[in-house]
């Protein structure tokens, strides 16, 4: 059974200390989410979980790989803060791209994902004429394609009307049912049952 | 390998759909040039005495110019963090936007380079010369480019920075690569400055992608 194992994790930026002994154990099919005033270092933890920050002490491990492995990148999806797209290339060309960076699928799946997030008729539209919400939905139709297993998701609700926040709400709910983790940061109310809270 | 021609593929659209992005370093590469014979002297042996080391630092220049931009705009919009995060090995993904940069900056820099020497009385002999160091120099200013540029994404208004940086790393190669057309000015041997070239350009393609990723990693951490 899948499970992600945070250790005495400390994060420091700065003169500033975040966080310190941070410690949890996160399994198959639930969701975490990390809640805390501005600054109290939600996304560094989401950056350091999806290895793009190095923590002052402490470890991750995914399954007993450590976040450093191959096998922990290949299990990982990671959204921060901004949507990774090019405003040069259409929302299919983006897509494309980023799933060949994540090992996702083939490109019939893609016009799929579009189109569930109510994006398929402008999948050769260039994302620099799309309006921030759906930019959003763009990066967010990744969701419909991931094979990992953990998601990390930083403010995956910012600039989303309620029909979008409602499509991604099920399909992490989809993607716990079926064995997944999610671990998200929002300001907003989540509708999401059974939801686990960390509060920095 | 796929993901290194993906990258390749995606930079090159990316640049044809914007294209000021590699036509206004291009552009201060001619106009520079052709400055040259108004400001100083029109004299055809004039010219063609100073036509390798005008040619050169140019083309040094034009490149340095179009550095910023390497990571720039996959820094701003959050590509970058999910190159760095990918499974792929960063090195490579690097190594296929430094050969984009390449081909839109040193490759039209060499093609131009030929009529910019015949504007400045070189024979013929010599531009061929002229184009052999290009050739083999370019590269070289891209990648070794490429890492001060990833030293410096995220810190905004970095262009002088980049400049004090890259410049000191660029000399030798300015050096060695004025003085082969020089010297073959006043037919003179040149297989030693082309050596140093082509042995800066397989060091610098074998470690300058590894440096580059590692830099990166640090930078936006």
């Amino acid at each position: 059974m899948s499970k992600l194992i945070i250790n005495d994790l400390s994060c420091q930026r700065g003169y500033n200390l975040l966080f310190t002994d941070l410690s949890f154990k996160l399994n198959a099919g639930e969701i975490l989410r990390i809640s805390g005033a501005n600054g109290s270092g939600k996304t560094s933890l989401l950056k350091m979980l999806a290895g793009l920050n190095s923590p002052e002490s402490g470890s991750i491990s995914y399954n007993e790989n450590d976040v450093k492995t191959y096998q922990y990148q290949l299990d990982t999806f990671y959204l921060g803060h901004l949507p990774a797209l090019s405003p040069e290339l259409s929302c299919i060309e983006n897509l494309e791209y980023l799933t060949q960076l994540s090992n996702q699928e083939s490109k019939s799946n893609l016009d799929g994902a579009l189109s569930k997030v109510g994006l398929n008729n402008y999948k050769n539209e260039l994302v620099g004429t799309l309006s921030a919400g759906q930019k959003k939905r763009v990066a967010l139709s990744e969701l419909f394609i991931s094979h990992s297993k953990l998601w990390l998701l930083d403010e995956p609700f910012t600039s989303l009307d309620s029909d979008g926040i409602e499509i991604i709400e099920n399909q992490i709910k989809k993607h716990c049912t079926e064995g997944g983790l999610c671990i998200l940061t929002t300001h907003q109310d989540c509708k999401i049952e059974n939801l686990r809270e960390l509060s920095l | 390998m796929s993901i290194f021609i993906k990258t390749l593929r995606r930079d090159l659209k990316m640049a044809l759909r914007n294209p000021s992005s590699f036509l206004n370093p291009l552009l201060f590469f001619v106009i520079a040039i052709s400055l040259f014979p108004i400001a100083i002297s029109p004299e055809s042996h004039t010219l063609s005495n100073m036509a390798p080391g005008i040619i050169w630092v140019t083309s040094m220049l034009s490149v340095l110019l179009s550095l910023n931009a390497l990571f720039h705009y996959d820094y701003d919009n959050g590509v970058l963090e999910q190159m760095i995060i990918s499974h792929h090995p960063l090195p490579l993904i690097l190594l296929a936007k430094t050969t984009a940069h390449w081909i839109l900056t040193g490759l039209p820099i060499i093609l131009l380079s030929p009529l910019l020497g015949m504007a400045l009385f070189l024979d013929s002999k010599n531009i061929y010369i002229l184009i052999l160091t290009l050739f083999l120099a370019t590269p070289c200013l891209s990648l070794i480019g490429a890492i001060g540029a990833s030293l410096i994404v995220g810190i905004k208004n970095s262009g002088m920075l980049l400049s004090l940086l890259i410049l000191p790393l660029y000399i030798p190669i300015l050096i060695f690569g004025t003085s082969a057309v020089s010297q073959s000015q006043f037919n003179l041997p040149i297989d030693g400055q082309l050596y140093f070239l082509g042995s800066v350009l397989i060091f610098s393609l074998i470690t300058s992608p590894f440096v580059s990723a590692l830099a990166l990693r640090i930078s936006l951490e």
